[in-house]
């Protein structure tokens, strides 16, 4: 083999850096599928997020001939305690009118905690037609000992929802980030 | 990277040809195709009597209703590290091994390519086997989260015996990727003069197409075990929706891995099957060529149908439909497969020694797992069958009667290349006899329990399912204590015999059978001449 | 042609296979609502298919085995390629798929169309138990496993509905489409229903959906489908479907019970109960819903889940524990309870935990103690 091996060996040794960036590139990829997902489900409601910045407000026309029904749905997290509540459980809507809905929280505990709120719409499909203009859950809600904050959501449908969509039913589920927050190093993640 | 690799390349080759070390030394230091191949194989069955053990205390307290010998968390540990040692530890190191001894013996060449770094994957393994074992002793027990280990169970749930599992299986996936770049260059840059792409037996090609999806999906799962390191220890939120993740995400990546994953473990046996057929049929292989090209549309297809694991989780419509149809379409090159094995019988003058009886049982058990398979990938009935023992009896079909029995007609259609000695027919006979009634009775009923609804990775049943599991746990001791006949077969052949011939099977064919047997130290070190 | 009336003398010869099998069917359950018997008739549909195709390739392989032997002298041929038999053996599969692929598809759409549903059922995994809350009504409650311990544990005969059975089921009327909607609080579970054909993960902090329509009123049983941890084998789901107005009559009943339930606790609130009373419900409670956990001696199981003997935060810090019983910690296995237990139970479990196995703090939490807690801060 010594005596051949000459060529071989630089053959071989260009062939492998090729493997090993192909084995990088796959393991960057890994960690690139997060944000691709994150993309991928916005444009289709994989997962039933609804946009979490702001839409900008546009002329659109209201559709009076449909009626959509919004289920609000509020639940608290694991060690939660404060009472999270939507004032309204059901509404009808015309797509394209926009509609505000309070959302009331309160921190009963005796120390400041931060909590967010994480969306979640049924059916996923639905949830790029629900657009918010301002939530509550865009942002970290900070409170102090026993305050009680009422939040307001504006929303309204996309008139080009689907039609076999009748429904939509929008959940938050109510964290508790107080040590999230505390921790730089979670601060990437939790940019979003 | 490249310059260290050339020269240990070059100290090596002086090692090897003038004082090899005796005993174990020999085996630590070695860096012979032929050594490593056999280490590969021992650790292979090793683990595959550890892995079976597990299924003898799954299968021994689902014997019977109510909870006899185990502990629920106990059960789930075991059903965790019985799937993570029989895919890492037993199928794969198997086929690394079988690849090892035969793939630089079938291209002419003298030796793998890299002959250190095949030294260090394998010497890497059994650590990250011992710690994976060694977690369950610690406190609150091992893995405990299925082979599949979804997040959040794995992250905010799991105890600290995750961050042993996360750093095996960063070890184990280290030693995939070093043995699969191995394989390439040595494929690529070392066959003999004169043996061409299309002339490559197709042991070599199904191997060269796996040893791609594992550089391209063992990153992946790197990636995703160490998410939930990060997950679990250092405060990101990849699969936490407190921080804006989805536990749906570890899902997806891990599936990303995973349906290749389970490719990777079944490409080889297609290669074994279509070089023993042919040798027992005495007639070439029927339609080479549109192997090859099934073989790499199957690998292809494999990276576009992962969310089939995942219909319950909740996808859109569209989502549902695409991988539906994808996974279908896998049926095509698959059927071709099979179709071209019936083919090679067809009018040929067969005979019937253990490599080709485990070949043929191959054939027509794979072929079964292949139908649940189809019918898995009806998402509306997925619906019914995800989750249950018909899922469990499906990859069981795949991966014991498919690979393993693969893995089997391999050992002994070159054992007799490897030992110099034929093997005691009457033993490997009883063998594989035992093991077809057995894997049979072991997991055929299986369908039927999943049909009726029994949910998997459950330590108890309702009582209605307690016959069948009864019949089920009958067949795993069977197929179980079976296997230890191979054992005796292999310390029997390996000890003297009959001597082989050069080549023992009238119809093979291939380079490896024009060295003598047992194959020297040394082989090929003069390219052959390819016709 | 009708799958389903060829398929019965087929059943029928399998079912002798393991004669002794109890009322184990041998088959997927066609289910009861129209979904279920669409999935069961692709199902057969796709099966028999792969019944024909395993016949002839099967066939022709034993054909080949018994005809073309060496033994009978044969002489092998030399064919091993035919692009024509080649293209034909892609192209048939192929259009079989397509065949497959039609019906699943139309079953497949209608189920995945939940609108119109007339009730809408939030249905709420956690580990080992479901929540149901009828959105459109003031009901909720949580359904439990009511097999005994002592038949798990092979100390007692099992029941005929071993592991099948639970404390409250889930009502929904008949004839009605129900929506659920899933979610979990902590790890993924799977709310599976064979007779619905309705299985889908419940998935922490996301919602998903399903529907069924039960044209007939029953019993259904289905369990957890999806690996939750230690007792996933032990969360099982009973869903009775019940009448139109059986239903409202239930519905009317439970209400004004959950009512007179939540009214006869606040009037409770100024009782002072013994020490042996309290310690003989806490005793009670802590075993059917805490001990699984933390095991019955209170020793927990290290690495996993957290001693209580002896632990600081049971025999210090009384508020601190009252909070953690009520609303669970984050990031950790342990649930709250504030929503499933009375408020006499949780200062029962509360007071036993603090008085047993050496914890011998003294204390006794009241039921006062727990409102309090539930009022703090203000």
């Amino acid at each position: 083999m010594s005596s051949t091996s000459q060529p071989n060996d630089k053959a071989n040794a260009r062939l492998v850096s090729r493997l090993v960036l192909v084995v990088v590139g796959m393991f960057g990829f890994g960690f690139a599928l997060v944000p691709l997902y994150d993309v991928f489900c916005e444009i289709t409601g994989l997962n039933g997020k609804t946009n979490d910045e702001a839409v900008q407000v546009v002329a659109i026309e209201a559709d009076l001939d449909r009626q959509v029904r919004v289920q609000f749905m509020t639940r608290n997290a694991k060690g939660v305690s404060w009472p999270f509540e939507s004032q309204l459980s059901t509404i009808k809507v015309n797509p394209g009118v926009m509609t505000q809905v309070d959302f009331v929280v309160e921190n009963t505990t005796n120390k400041p905690v931060v909590a967010q709120a994480i969306p979640s719409v049924s059916p996923g499909l639905g949830a790029q037609y629900l657009r918010k203009l301002e939530c509550f859950c865009f942002n970290q809600q900070p409170l102090k000992p026993g305050e009680r904050k009422v939040m307001p959501m504006q929303f309204y449908i996309a008139p080009d929802m689907p039609k076999e969509i009748g429904t939509l039913t929008l959940a938050y589920t109510l964290y508790d980030i107080t040590e999230h927050d505390n921790n730089p190093s979670a601060e990437v993640a939790m940019a979003k | 990277m490249s310059s260290v690799t050339e020269q240990t390349l070059d100290n090596e080759s002086h090692h090897d040809h003038h004082h090899a070390p005796k005993g174990i030394m020999r085996w630590l230091l070695t860096t012979n195709h032929k050594d490593i191949g056999t280490l590969y194989l021992i650790f292979a069955f090793s683990m595959f009597l550890v892995g079976g053990a597990m299924a003898m205390v799954i299968r021994a307290e689902l014997f019977q209703p109510g909870l006899q010998l185990v502990e629920p968390n106990f059960f789930n540990q075991m059903t965790t590290v019985h799937g993570l040692i029989m895919v890492f530890g037993a199928v794969m190191p198997a086929f690394t091994g079988l690849a090892n001894w035969m793939i630089p013996m079938m291209i002419g060449a003298p030796d793998m390519a890299l002959p250190r770094m095949n030294n260090w994957s394998f010497w890497i393994l059994p650590f990250a086997f011992a710690i994976l074992l060694a977690s369950l002793f610690m406190e609150g027990g091992g893995p405990a989260f299925g082979w599949t280990f979804y997040a959040p169970l794995s992250t905010t749930y799991s105890n600290d015996s995750t961050a042993l599992f996360v750093f095996a299986v960063h070890i184990m996936g280290i030693s995939s990727i070093m043995g699969a770049i191995n394989v390439i260059v040595t494929i690529v840059n070392l066959r003999a003069p004169g043996m061409t792409w299309m002339k490559l037996p197709l042991f070599v090609w199904t191997w060269l197409i796996t040893a791609f999806l594992l550089i391209a999906v063992m990153p992946v799962l790197a990636g995703v075990v160490t998410m939930v390191l990060t997950d679990k220890y250092f405060g990101t939120s990849f699969f936490d929706a407190a921080g804006g993740g989805d536990p749906v995400l570890f899902q997806h990546i891990f599936w990303f891995f995973g349906h290749p994953e389970v490719y990777i473990m079944i490409l080889p046996s297609f290669g074994i099957v279509s070089a023993i057929i042919p040798a027992f049929a005495r007639k070439p292989l029927f339609g080479y060529a549109s192997m090859v090209y099934a073989t790499a549309s199957i690998a292809g297809l494999s990276f576009i149908v992962w969310a089939h694991h995942m219909f319950t989780t909740g996808m859109p419509l569209f989502g549902e439909l695409f991988f539906m149809y994808c996974t279908m379409l896998i049926a095509v090159p698959t059927g071709v497969k099979v179709f071209n094995w019936v083919a090679t019988m067809w009018r040929g003058a067969m005979t019937f020694e253990v490599p080709m009886l485990f070949a043929l049982a191959f054939v027509i058990l794979f072929t079964i797992g292949g139908f649940s398979g189809l019918m898995l990938a009806i998402t509306p009935v997925d619906f019914q069958y995800h989750d249950t023992y018909f899922v469990v009896a499906h990859f069981h079909y795949v991966l014991v009667s498919g690979a393993i029995f693969s893995i089997y007609a391999a050992a002994y259609y070159w054992l007799p290349k490897w030992t110099g000695y034929m093997f005691d027919e009457f033993l490997a006979k009883a063998h594989f006899w035992c093991s077809l009634v057995s894997v049979n009775i072991l997991f055929f009923p299986m369908h039927f329990l999943g049909l009726a609804g029994m949910p998997r990775r459950i330590p108890d049943y309702a009582l209605q399912f307690a016959d069948v599991n009864q019949i089920v746990s009958i067949g795993g001791f069977a197929f179980g204590l079976s296997q230890l006949i191979f054992l005796a077969v292999v310390v029997k052949a390996a000890r003297g015999g009959e001597k082989a011939a050069a080549k023992p099977w009238e119809g093979a064919e291939g380079l490896e059978w024009t060295v003598p047997s047992p194959a020297p130290y040394h082989t090929f070190e003069t390219p052959p001449a390819i016709k | 042609m009708d799958l389903k009336n060829i398929g019965l003398p087929w059943l029928a010869a399998v079912a002798t296979f393991p004669s002794d099998a109890k009322d184990m069917p041998l088959n997927l359950s066609q289910g009861v609502t129209n979904i279920s018997e669409q999935v069961y008739d692709l199902h057969m549909t796709i099966f028999y298919i792969c019944c024909i195709i395993g016949f002839i390739v099967f066939g022709a392989m034993f054909y080949s085995i018994v005809r073309h032997r060496k033994s009978r002298g044969v002489k092998p041929a030399n064919f091993h390629e035919s692009t024509k038999v080649e293209i034909l053996w892609t192209a048939i599969p192929f259009l079989i798929l397509i065949g497959m692929a039609i019906p699943a598809t139309k079953t497949l759409i209608a189920m995945e169309n939940s609108d119109d549903a007339e009730l809408t059922i939030q249905v709420t995994g956690s580990q080992w138990k479901w929540h149901y809350k009828y959105f459109e009504h003031d009901l909720e409650f949580y359904s439990v496993l009511a097999t005994p311990k002592k038949q798990i544990e092979n100390k007692l005969a099992k029941g005929d509905n071993y592991l099948l059975e639970v404390d409250r089921p889930l009502v929904i009327p008949t004839n009605t489409k129900v929506r659920f909607l899933m979610t979990s609080d902590d790890v993924i579970h799977s709310w599976w229903v064979p007779e619905f054909a309705v299985k889908k993960d419940a998935n922490p902090g996301f919602i998903n959906e399903a529907w069924t329509n039960v044209p007939k009123a029953g019993i259904y049983r289905g369990q957890c489908a999806e690996l939750c941890g230690k007792d996933h084998g032990f969360m099982p789901v009973v869903v009775i479907a019940k009448e139109q107005a059986d239903f409202d009559a239930w519905l009317a009943e439970q209400v004004a019970k959950q009512k007179a339930k939540q009214e006869e606790e606040q009037r409770l609130l100024a009782m002072q109960l013994p020490e042996q009373e309290l310690m003989e419900l806490g005793k009670r409670t802590y075993d059917q819903f805490c001990a699984a956990c933390h095991q019955p001696n209170g020793q927990g199981l290290p690495g996993m889940f957290p001693a209580l003997a002896g632990s600081e935060m049971v025999t210090k810090d009384a508020d601190g524990h009252i909070d953690i019983v009520l609303y669970g910690k984050t990031g950790t296995a342990m649930a709250g309870y504030g929503k499933q237990l009375s408020l006499k139970e949780l200062a029962a479990v509360v007071t036993y935990e603090r008085n047993a196995w050496g914890n011998d703090t003294g204390e006794l939490i009241q039921a006062a103690d727990v409102q309090a807690r539930k009022n703090a801060a203000e």
